[in-house]
């Protein structure tokens, strides 16, 4: 008879916990305004990059790290860092054979195959590997029809104009602490361009994988969809196991003009730390969506299962008249882990629209708060808000916690919060039991349950993958 | 049906269990045959649902002596996935609400459980969904019910009825229902019972857990158990229902008094079945 308790079952080894040996270009550690520079020089960047960042860099340093999270770690000592690391090879490669097959084998162990014939077919993936973009695929399919797809600094390089013209526009340099950290340091991640009336031809994907051991990763997503322009997007992430934290602060800005709709999807899987809470990433991001068009939309759909520390909050400013924002997201905590997520919902148009649905699944001795801010400004009239948070608690060990927080200044707005708190009973597990149905399926067949309206939310090749994602991380020791 | 050269399915030998430390089961003996219908009665505290819920496995109970036969193999050792696959099925008297899982999608997942184990093979959804409407017939459901979770918002009667669908797709060899008549008005208590007794065949048995007669009126018993403190205290054909109905459950005090004063212990019933 199994004796096995759900506790038991939520823990299961991290299995992209490798580490790639592979030469590296590294910076000392520390950060001053010499670092930022010499950042900057070596990704040869136009002036007003080099003083955006410094202008950041000042003000990070007049700023306090925030507080009021319900996390819990030691100081981060920020001149305990390196600020820049790549993989020593030249240039971007033209072609992928040119790219150090070490990476891409990395890539490929990840199941992100980035060589011709074993690509995803729909998707096209910009594979981030420490601070550099190291391979893009289907760029050229994707230009014909006018999108642009590529690193961010290849962006800086090749259309400086748009860069220039919506970096910091919606997440500025000195929003918070770590976006200001991030403002000034950030090395790669990717840009994505839909031109006005374009609908992207496929799913666009970046993939970020930190490697080294001391470094800090500080990745910067810009994605701009033009008049009438739709993309969906997906982000992944992991990390190798190292008994140390790394730091990944990055920042995510989406623009999105009238009837554009961009749909953001991440599936985060950094390393989680060991069960006592050894190691692990401390993922301070910064993610927001300014719906600045007219009946324009931006959807952010989460699955948290990593990171030691995570405190993240994808956000939409809903500037344009009916314009739509929403937030679902998934975080499971196991361990020790601690997250403290949500979103903010800034309603500042007539008749805009927010939808926010959180699932929270706490294990083990971890902690998990939801955190959310519904704002109704007073020109917002007729706005409309509806909020719903469910915790689920496994084991006894494990805290939830919901904090909204609901600013209206508009009369006529409609607000609705609803929030749940549930337990995996053991006669509920014992009943699918009876009927056949082993333990660890009948966990997971109730998380994913509990999930359901989250991952129906993901991009179709990415719902399963999600699916066995929470699955995995519930995969125990079953006797 | 009354079947004394059929296979014996389950073999109860001596059974005693506790929970939480308190003992509740103190030597139980039963053996069911193949072909066989079963009724346990009992007041409340008897013992009738930790015999089914230990039967099936239910963690909560601990086996503290005697053995479990399921077709000749030692039941115990199985864990509660394990006994439904090869055939065990224990209809709960409350049956829990699982939101979230789809209640198809579990038909279906658990069918195939069975179905594996029997060297069957896994049903698709299309095959699955022809499968399922067939058997709601059973129970006259709602299709409707299928896209639901798993007894989320689901009435007393419609809960019952959907443990009888699922055993009508397990088909089980031996099927425990445990108070199934509790909470059903008549309709859907002759609804049950019809199903039940279409599902009964020469091949598998029936354990019938239940207070009343109004049961027993519609689904006839071969054998009735009468169970009092942990035991089962006398058996008989389905007239010794109706006696209880005429008597009442008094003389079960009696003869429990009686028992302690002759200062038996081994819980043998004075009448052995089977």
């Amino acid at each position: 008879m199994s004796t096995a308790t759900v506790g038991d079952l939520v823990s299961q080894p991290y299995k992209y916990g490798f580490v790639t040996d592979i030469e590296t270009d590294k910076i000392a550690k520390g950060l001053d305004e010499d670092v930022v520079r010499l950042i900057s020089a070596k990704k040869s960047e136009p002036p007003f990059l080099l003083n955006f960042r410094l202008k950041a860099f000042r003000q990070w340093q007049q700023m306090r790290e925030p507080d009021w999270a319900q996390l819990g770690y030691p100081a981060i000592d920020y001149q305990d860092m390196v600020y820049y690391a790549a993989p020593r090879q030249q240039a971007k490669k033209a072609s992928l054979d040119e790219v150090d097959p070490k990476l891409l084998e990395t890539f490929e162990k990840l199941g992100i195959p980035l060589s011709e014939q074993k690509r995803l077919s729909n998707v096209a993936v910009d594979a981030v590997f420490d601070s550099v973009s190291i391979a893009t695929t289907f760029r050229e399919q994707l230009a014909e029809h006018g999108v642009i797809f590529c690193s961010i600094s290849e962006a800086v390089k090749e259309h400086p104009d748009l860069i220039e013209k919506y970096l910091g526009t919606v997440v500025p340099g000195n929003d918070n602490f770590f976006a200001a950290l991030n403002s000034a340091v950030f090395s790669d991640g990717s840009f994505v361009f839909i031109p006005k009336g374009v609908a992207c031809p496929m799913e666009l994907s970046t993939y970020f994988r930190i490697n080294s051991g001391d470094t800090g990763q500080f990745e910067r997503t810009l994605i701009v969809a033009e008049e009438g322009a739709s993309v969906s997007y997906l982000e992944g992430c992991t990390a190798p196991m190292f008994d140390t934290n790394q730091l990944h602060a990055a920042v995510v800005e989406l623009v999105a003009l009238d009837d554009a709709t961009i749909k953001y999807s991440t599936v985060q899987n950094w390393y989680a730390g060991d069960e006592n809470g050894v190691g692990g990433i401390y993922n301070f991001v910064t993610k927001r969506g300014q719906c600045r068009g007219d009946r324009s939309k931006i959807s952010w759909t989460q699955v948290e299962t990593g990171s030691a520390i995570t405190w993240k909050y994808p956000s939409c400013v809903l500037q344009g008249e009916d314009s739509v924002g929403e937030f679902y997201s998934v975080a499971l905590t196991n361990n020790r882990q601690q997250a403290d997520t949500g979103t903010k919902m800034v309603h500042v148009g007539p008749r805009t629209r927010s939808t926010i649905v959180s699932k929270g699944i706490s294990a083990g001795h971890s902690s998990n708060s939801y955190r959310g801010l519904v704002q109704i400004g007073p020109k917002a009239q007729g706005a409309r808000n509806y909020s719903q948070c469910d915790s689920m608690l496994i084991g006894d060990q494990a805290a939830a916690n919901t904090y909204p927080y609901i600013r209206c200044q508009q009369p006529d707005a409609a607000i609705e919060h609803e929030a749940s708190t549930c337990r995996i009973s053991a006669d509920q597990l014992f009943y699918l039991q009876s009927r056949g149905i082993g333990f660890e399926e009948a966990v997971s067949m109730m998380v994913s349950g509990f999930c359901r309206d989250v991952f129906n939310q993901l991009p179709l090749e990415f719902a399963a993958e999600a699916d066995k994602l929470l699955a995995l991380k519930l995969e125990g020791s079953v006797g | 049906m009354i079947c004394p050269d059929a296979p014996v399915l389950l073999e109860i030998r001596d059974l005693q269990a506790a929970v939480d430390d308190q003992p509740i089961l103190k030597g139980v003996n039963l053996t069911i045959r193949a072909g066989e219908i079963h009724a346990v009665m009992g007041r409340n505290g008897s013992g009738k649902s930790t015999l089914s819920k230990v039967l099936a496995g239910h963690p909560a109970y601990t086996v503290t002596g005697g053995s479990v036969h399921y077709r000749g193999d030692d039941l115990l050792d199985l864990a509660p996935e394990q006994r439904a696959r090869i055939g065990l099925f224990l209809g709960f008297q409350y049956p829990v609400e699982i939101p979230g899982v789809s209640n198809l999608e579990f038909l279906r997942v658990a069918t195939n459980a069975r179905r594996s184990e029997g060297g069957l093979e896994e049903l698709d959804t299309f095959a699955f969904e022809d499968l399922v409407r067939e058997r709601l017939e059973v129970v006259k459901m709602d299709p409707a019910f299928l896209e639901r979770s798993v007894n989320e918002g689901f009435s007393g009667g419609e809960k019952k009825r959907n443990e009888i669908l699922q055993m009508a797709l397990l088909e089980p060899l031996v099927a425990i229902l445990d108070e199934t008549d509790s909470g059903l008005d008549i309709d859907a208590l002759r609804i049950v019972a019809g199903g039940v007794n279409q599902l009964a065949s020469p091949e598998n048995a029936t354990l019938l857990i239940t207070h009343y007669q109004r049961l027993l009126d519609l689904i006839t018993p071969d054998y009735v158990h009468v169970m009092a403190a942990g035991r089962i205290l006398r058996s008989g054909g389905r007239e010794l229902a109706l006696e209880l109905e005429r008597t009442g459950y008094d003389w079960v005090d009696q003869e429990l008094e009686r028992f302690a004063a002759e200062g038996q212990q081994t819980g043998r019933a004075p009448l052995e079945v089977g």
